[in-house]
């Protein structure tokens, strides 16, 4: 069924593959409880359980999100396979060196959406669909190899020692993969619902500038390298308060590229409306639209983020709310999206302000995610540079 | 949060109008931006620093212009808080007056719509069935029902109307997230110090900021036992307890009495391979009259005790007054004395005398490892555990203080040991590092030997003719004018080597020896000062006779001329040998009690479940009119969504086919 660029998709898989689907997840989480049943712990069964729903919800309408998992799945147990219980199989295994040990996986990560970028605008100069679906596909590709990297990364971290095991969400460079990922999936998840692929390169080009600086991370500061978990960071509301954030921040980053594109359409289209990125960009309204949807999801994730963090801080540092650095930005960013919205859903304003200011909302996102780090200290300081 | 009606403004009272403005969006924006804004001062200013810190930073203007402005505590600042609470009035406005109506709406099915505003609505869908219209509502009913709609209907004058709505907590999602803004901050100040302000406001406490043993606290500093909220430490020493926690306000403190009393039985720290802390630990026993016997637990870092409502947390950890055996070691004319021993604690301060000096040991810090990067490896991850080591000042009586850092265990260098010794005057410097080199027995005697041969007159004089003899035998006419001289010049050099090293020497040089011969002569006296130095070292080795110095006891000379060298720089007549140490460790426990945390975790979930319910749950509300007309009845569909309209295209065509097409209906016009 061919639809037209811009109008919803609201197709849905048959109930049949549905139900498979879930049980498929259902299963996976049964197993995986009742394999390590021994040393989970009530919050990790609780993880896992949650992690299989959120899978079974987000896969039941969306068949590229099931392909994605799978292959992430089964790419992760061959790694984790070939690895037995030898880390240093890492520089000699064939499959190891070459795709699937993390630095490997994270390298051909940071390839492939770097020229998922440049594909996607090539799709747009050449006004080519064929195009456009070879970029998607790259897309797909580099966020399942930056998934793989992470999987593998949590695995090669218990292979250093059992008491260095940890999630791989704990420090800067491992962050900045996940954000690489969260984000090309939710451009992947609006580029189906849209039908649209031409903001693709602006998305991409917001990743890619992430894979730079976490290239730029590994090679001049060795970042990739391991770390066991500092006291402070050894808690399950690490696995949900960082996922959850990223969510956020990879939310609010689309926005802004979106607004990028909005404001270089209105630009374009008053100074030569023949040209190539007034005629090939979606419509205003559906821009608009989207930029609204994304703050929204990352206003909700960004909250629940922010609740999680509290809940921890009262755990880890004595108090829900100290006025941290770090959890004052976040306070800045938050109430900075909420006067966004209230803006957009009570006084209707749209368009190009609206546009301007989720560009600034990015700004004041980086601030929070990487200046805090940078310039102030605090006690969240566990993502210095 | 909607505008006011701007014809009516002009005839409202006062109060009508400032309820208008509380309640209005602008307002509200404006002060989230506000809010933000003013937030970003405490982020780049750090906020609760010791007064004076602020005071060297910005001058005694501007430290007094910025304590009035209240930055130092920016969040408990009267102005901050006025944003604040105005903000929550704002929000409480916003919803006294839109709340009745959003109630109202969540339930309301709307069944007062006429066809004609139906049929101007951007969704809507007609079409025909032959069946009578009673049969129609029942399935159109059943239908709406079955998808999941509330639905009712309501008789026309010859028509019915059906009403459906799915989604109507959407609006349960505003009164939520609003509600709950309110609620978090009421329970934020449940938690605040602000009643602790208004008491030292009205006079009824006062914040103590002289550092005193807690027997001699004023009462005026002490909170009793209460409901209170409060965020304290205390540092406990092992096998010590305490029953008060210290607030810290502003540039002082006070002191909370606590209902229990709890001891600190042991404090550990388990380290990784590679050095970095894995885990800080705190065996506690709490003691409380309630407790039929004394509860003992264990807490650490993400896992604290919770007892009555008290959360005690492992927040840091310090020495707590290790005993420490020292070693006096003069470095000074009274060289290769006996040393002076010692037992001391750590943070204990005692009066030193020292010939006519008197100064003030203070010992401030033991640390039982160093793991620190190892200097000899080029890679800085590449660690090694350096031993034990003290840290003391040395105050003298202007109050001026030297600080040192004395490494326990020898270090090698270039295959060499020494003893290291660290000093500074100043907090941010970096330590500079005396190297005491040990003799061949592993000891500090070596060297106290040969400093004390320096100092002695007698020696050097003997030393001195030797070598005046030794030199002037080489010249064929003997001076006794210039060979006495020479003697008092060695003498003089070695003099002045001992009490200042060799810038001293080279000052004497400079200024003594007229410009034209100093290039000459200069280089000379340096290569004569070695000599003796040298002459004074192995002459106390008591070789015998033809036998000639080892390489390692040269190597030694070398290592004890830098050394002597670079006393007068070290600034100590003493150096201190840690010889023996019991480690007392003192956990860090952040002691606190917050009444208001139901409240704002209740309010969290509040915004969270309101956040989801407004994004994603739309109101979604169907029409249908049904109207018999002969044998047929005619149906006219119309539907509205309150978020995503762009989804409501495709879910409406969906929702319509679906009626359409129930059991029943058939021809479709």
């Amino acid at each position: 069924m061919n639809k037209i660029a811009g109008t919803m998709l609201t197709e849905t898989s048959s109930s049949l593959v549905q139900w498979l689907w879930r049980s498929a997840m259902a299963l996976v989480a049964i197993i995986l409880i009742s394999m390590y049943y021994d040393v989970f712990d009530y919050y990790e069964v609780g993880i896992v359980v949650l992690t299989a729903v959120g899978m079974a919800l987000l896969g039941q309408n969306w068949p590229g999100i099931r392909w994605y998992i799978a292959v992430v799945g089964l790419l992760s147990l061959f790694a984790v396979d070939r690895y037995a219980n030898d880390l240093s199989l890492a520089n000699t295994d064939f499959f190891l060196s070459y795709m699937l040990a993390s630095q490997s996986a994270v390298m051909w990560m940071s390839v492939l959406f770097v020229m998922a970028m440049v594909v996607y605008f090539a799709g747009l100069m050449f006004r080519s669909e064929f195009i456009q679906k070879v970029a998607t596909a790259l897309t797909w590709s580099g966020s399942a190899m930056g998934l793989v990297g992470l999987m593998v990364r949590w695995k090669e971290s218990y292979l250093i020692g059992s008491d260095v095991g940890h999630i791989p969400v704990s420090n800067l460079y491992e962050v900045f993969i996940l954000f690489a990922i969260i984000t090309s999936i939710l451009y992947l998840f609006y580029e189906r619902r849209y039908q649209t692929r031409a903001l693709g390169g602006f998305v991409l080009l917001v990743i890619s500038s992430a894979v730079a600086f976490q290239l730029w991370y590994t090679f001049e500061r060795h970042a990739h390298e391991i770390q066991p978990l500092v006291p402070a960071l050894q808690s399950y509301w690490m696995k949900i308060h960082v996922p959850a954030n990223f969510v956020g921040y990879g939310a609010f980053a689309m926005a802004a590229m979106i607004g990028v594109a909005y404001l270089l359409k209105s630009w374009r289209q008053s100074v030569k409306p023949e040209g190539i990125l007034a005629t090939t960009l979606p419509e205003m309204a559906v821009m608009d639209d989207l930029m609204y949807k994304s703050i929204a999801l990352g206003f909700a994730f960004f909250t629940l983020a922010t609740i999680l963090g509290a809940l921890w801080a009262a755990e880890a540092w004595g108090g829900y709310w100290s006025w941290d650095p770090k959890e004052t930005w976040a306070l800045i960013v938050w109430l900075n999206y909420a006067a966004w919205l209230h803006m957009r859903m009570t006084k209707g304003w749209h368009g190009r302000p609206m546009a301007w200011w989720a560009v600034i909302g990015l700004f004041v996102t980086i601030f929070a995610f990487l200046g805090v780090n940078m310039f102030l200290s605090g006690l969240h300081s566990y993502g210095t540079l | 949060m909607s505008a006011s009606n701007p014809l009516s403004a002009s005839r409202k009272t006062f109060s009508q109008r400032l309820f208008l403005f509380l309640g209005s969006m602008d307002l509200a924006i404006t002060l989230l931006l506000a809010l933000a804004i003013a937030s970003i001062i405490g982020t780049v200013l750090q906020q609760n620093q010791p007064y004076s810190d602020y005071l060297i930073k910005f001058g005694p203007f501007w430290f007094e212009l910025f304590e009035s402005a209240g930055l130092y505590d920016v969040y408990s600042a009267i102005w901050f808080l006025s944003i604040l609470v105005l903000l929550v009035t704002s929000t409480s406005v916003c919803v006294t007056r839109n709340g009745p109506a959003m109630f109202r709406d969540m339930w309301n099915l709307r069944t007062h719509v006429q066809r004609k505003s139906l049929g101007a609505m951007r969704h809507n869908t007609m079409w025909s069935v032959e069946s009578t219209a009673q049969a129609t509502v029942t399935t159109l009913e059943s239908t709406f029902s079955k998808l999941g709609f509330r639905v009712r209907q309501t008789p026309k004058t010859d028509e019915v109307l059906i009403s459906a709505m799915r989604g109507g907590m959407n609006r349960l999602g505003y009164l939520l997230t609003h509600l709950a803004i309110v609620v978090i901050c009421l329970g934020g100040l449940m938690d605040s110090n602000l009643p602790l302000k208004l008491a030292e406001w009205r006079g009824q406490i006062k914040v103590e900021t002289q550092d005193l043993p807690l027997s001699k606290i004023p009462a005026a500093s002490i909170l009793a036992v209460g409901s209170q909220a409060f965020r304290g430490s205390v540092n406990i020493p092992e096998g010590q307890s305490s029953d008060v926690a210290f607030v810290a306000m502003r540039d002082g403190y006070l002191v909370q009495n606590l209902p229990f009393q709890v001891e600190v039985k042991d404090f550990r720290i388990e380290h990784y391979a590679t050095g970095q802390p894995k885990s800080f630990e705190s065996d506690l026993v709490v003691y409380d009259d309630d407790l039929a016997e004394p509860l003992t637990t264990t807490i650490s870092v993400n896992h604290p005790l919770i007892y009555k409502g008290y959360a005690i947390y492992q927040a840091s950890f310090s020495d707590g007054g290790s005993a420490l055996s020292l070693e006096a070691w003069p470095l000074d004319s009274q060289a290769g004395k006996e040393p002076l021993s010692f037992d001391t604690k750590v943070f204990e301060r005692r009066k030193m005398h020292w010939g006519d000096n008197t100064s003030q040991l203070e010992i401030t810090a033991f640390r039982p490892f160093n793991i620190n990067p190892d200097p000899t490896e080029d890679d800085p991850a590449n660690v090694r555990n350096f031993g034990p080591s003290i840290g003391f000042k040395l105050r003298a009586n202007t109050g001026e203080a030297l600080e040192y850092q004395n490494y326990m265990l020898p270090v090698t260098r270039d295959g060499r040991d020494f003893y290291l010794s660290g000093v500074r005057t100043n907090p941010n410097d970096e330590f500079g590092y005396l190297y005491l080199p040990i003799d061949e027995q592993g000891e500090l005697t070596g060297f106290s030997h040969f400093l004390q041969r320096l100092h002695d007159k007698k020696i050097s004089e003997v030393i001195a003719r030797e070598m005046t003899l030794a030199t002037l035998n080489e010249v064929a006419n003997t001076d006794q004018k210039l060979a006495q001289s020479l003697q008092d010049t060695l003498i003089k050099l070695v003099d002045m080597f001992v009490k200042g090293g060799f810038a001293n020497v080279t000052t004497f040089i400079e200024t003594t020896l007229p410009e034209a011969e100093r290039d000459s002569l200069g280089p000379a006296y340096l290569s004569m000062l070695r000599e003796i130095l040298a002459r004074v070292y192995v002459d106390g080795l008591n070789l015998a006779e033809q036998q000639s110095p080892t390489e390692s006891q040269l190597m030694f000379l070398q290592d004890a001329v830098d050394a002597v060298g670079s006393l007068t720089r070290y600034g100590s007549p003493i150096y201190f040998m840690l010889t023996d140490y019991e480690h007392v460790q003192a956990s860090g426990l952040q002691i606190a009690h917050s009444p208001g945390k139901p409240v704002v975790y209740f309010g969290c979930a509040m915004l969270i479940f309101g956040v989801f319910l407004l994004f994603y749950l739309p109101q979604r509300r169907f029409w249908a009119l049904v109207k018999e007309n002969g044998q047929q009845t005619d149906i006219l569909l119309a539907g509205m969504s309150n978020r995503n309209p762009r989804e409501f295209d495709g879910f409406f065509e969906e929702i319509s086919e679906k009626l359409k097409h129930t059991k029943g209906n058939s021809s479709v016009r």
